[in-house]
């Protein structure tokens, strides 16, 4: 039930997506396997971040995206989050007025029933992996450093307790020691909570570490795909992307 | 110096009133950055409904809660159904959308229950525990009233999950799309209480300035300088504001201006707040990067 017969869980097909005019992406088509992490490369504009917004219907969109079967397409953005799909955008899109603690139950907003209960358990869930948001729960997100803020954005996706996770280039503007630290998590929620990620990176190098297969997109067309392995030993990409 | 007292506490008391009119004129403007004109109408329209009721003989509560319930649903009708299809147009379309709500209410109040002036009954007996030295029972009355629907309001929007919602929807609707919050409904949930609120304020101020179509018409001047005043992206700044501008009308229309200026001070306190003082007392400033 939680994914078809070839075992992907996201299938998009011939996706074109634009803004006003401007078409951004040309009809890219990829699939992602559950519980796998899954990357996208590509310099600035090639539509990285349209993809991740084309999925979960911020842009108008065209073609086939199935997610777990069924056609996002045409849904309203708060429709496929309620199916199970979150995204950590660029920028992070905290609540930049509310506190770290109302972020996190916002998070959660969407869950019901019998599972509301388990909300408070899952923000200490949350705390003991960011200790940091921990100390600083009753604080304006706004006030919060650029690291804290993509730890509190990751969290606050996790609180849905997703299929799919999107990211946003979670490493932009942080220090490394930061951005290691978030990778090692990412992995961390990725086997030991199951989720399945589509991480789209400018940073090459880290992506094809944390990632299982890669897609290159280039002016909106997937120029290249295959293992995360292949792609580090393609030797385009090593000059264009991984400056070796 | 008993009649200047008793010149202050009249104020705080219209003061409330003008308040939870600007509250629900900033209810509707933190969430989609429009000033609602028809805000007084659709709550004179409201007292309207809450006086039929009370000529039929249902008791004075029974027709108030009855009143403040159709007055939520009638205006999350209306953003469903008006609002909603120009929620992406031009400020200057959705200016007249309220506009035409406006002069749609005001006609209607007229055609359904004529123009003449009517007395509406206060739920507060002159003579009661509520009377004190320098409030009228009917002041004091509401007075509380109008804290009570502040403070449930705050509670509501501080303790429960759509309360909660509703400002994350208020502060960064991208964002709350991506939490799956169904901002259309927020925008319309808050019309909601923006017509419910304006329903207690219509029906606080009634007994005193008595009812017709165009009650409101003055007291949403006051409401839009009480909200100006206090900041306008400020729920407790356009409480505090109306608490001040009843003050000062109460004031200087007794020692300065005379009552026949007292409009005024409110048109002067718009003009002045716009020119020398944009985001009022509380307000946040807003900067722009060019």
């Amino acid at each position: 039930m939680s994914s078809d017969a070839n075992g992907s869980l996201l299938d998009v097909k011939g996706l074109h997506a634009a803004y006003g005019a401007t078409q951004v992406l040309h009809g890219i088509s990829f699939a992602l396997e559950s519980g796998r992490i899954t990357t996208i490369l590509g310099a600035n504009g090639a539509g990285k971040t349209t993809t991740l917004r084309a999925i979960c219907q911020m842009v108008r969109t065209s073609g086939s995206v199935l997610f777990d079967g069924q056609q996002l397409v045409g849904k309203a953005t708060e429709e496929v989050v309620r199916l199970g799909v979150a995204h950590v955008p660029d920028g992070r899109g905290t609540f930049t007025s509310l506190s770290v603690e109302e972020n996190l139950r916002l998070g959660a907003y969407v869950r019901r029933d019998r599972d509301r209960g388990r909300v408070p358990e899952d923000i200490e869930k949350m705390y003991a992996r960011f200790p940091r948001l921990g100390e600083r729960r009753t604080q304006q997100a706004g006030t919060l450093s650029g690291g804290e803020q993509q730890m509190l954005a990751i969290s606050r996706a996790l609180m849905l307790r997703p299929k799919l996770l999107l990211l946003d280039e979670p490493s932009f503007g942080l220090a490394p020691k930061i951005v290691a630290e978030i990778f090692r998590i990412l992995r961390d929620i990725n086997t030991q909570d199951n989720v399945s990620m589509l991480l789209v990176e400018q940073n090459a190098k880290l992506a094809l570490e944390l990632a299982g297969r890669a897609y290159l997109l280039e002016t909106g067309r997937v120029a290249l795909s295959g293992t995360s392995r292949q792609l580090m030993a393609d030797e385009s990409v090593r000059r264009a992307y991984l400056g070796v | 110096m008993e009649a200047f007292l008793h010149q202050i506490f009249s104020g705080l008391a219209n003061g409330c009133i003008y308040g939870s009119v600007a509250l629900a004129l900033v209810m509707i403007y933190q969430a989609t950055h429009h000033l609602n004109f028809a805000q007084g109408e659709m709550a004179t329209f409201s007292t309207f409904i809450a006086w039929a009721l009370i000529q039929r003989g249902m008791p004075y509560w029974v027709a108030f809660a009855l009143t403040f319930g159709i007055s939520f649903a009638a205006g999350l009708l209306i953003q469903r159904v008006i609002l909603r299809p120009v929620e992406k147009a031009p400020v200057l379309t959705n200016v007249n959308v309220f506009i035409g709500l406006l002069l749609i209410f005001n006609a209607l109040s007229g055609w359904i229950f004529d123009h003449t002036v009517k007395a509406f009954p206060s739920p507060f007996p002159q003579e009661s525990f509520l009377k004190t030295a320098y409030f009228s029972a009917h002041e004091m009355g509401s007075f509380l009233v109008m804290l009570a629907v502040l403070f449930s309001l705050y509670a509501f929007f501080r303790f429960t999950p759509v309360g909660l919602a509703m400002r994350a929807a208020a502060q960064n609707p991208e964002s709350a799309r991506l939490v799956g919050i169904r901002v259309s409904w927020m925008l319309a949930l808050g019309w909601g209480f923006a017509a419910a609120i304006g329903s207690v304020a219509g029906m606080m101020v009634a007994p005193s300035v008595f009812l017709d179509p165009n009650m409101m018409a003055g007291i949403l001047l006051y409401g839009f300088a009480s909200a100006l005043l206090g900041g306008v992206d400020n729920p407790w700044g356009a409480v505090i504001g109306g608490m001040i501008v009843g003050v000062l009308e109460n004031l200087l229309g007794a020692y300065v201006i005379g009552t026949e200026l007292k409009l005024t001070v409110a048109l002067v306190l718009i003009v002045g707040t716009l020119t020398l003082m944009p985001s009022g007392l509380f307000g946040k400033r807003v900067v722009t990067r060019v």
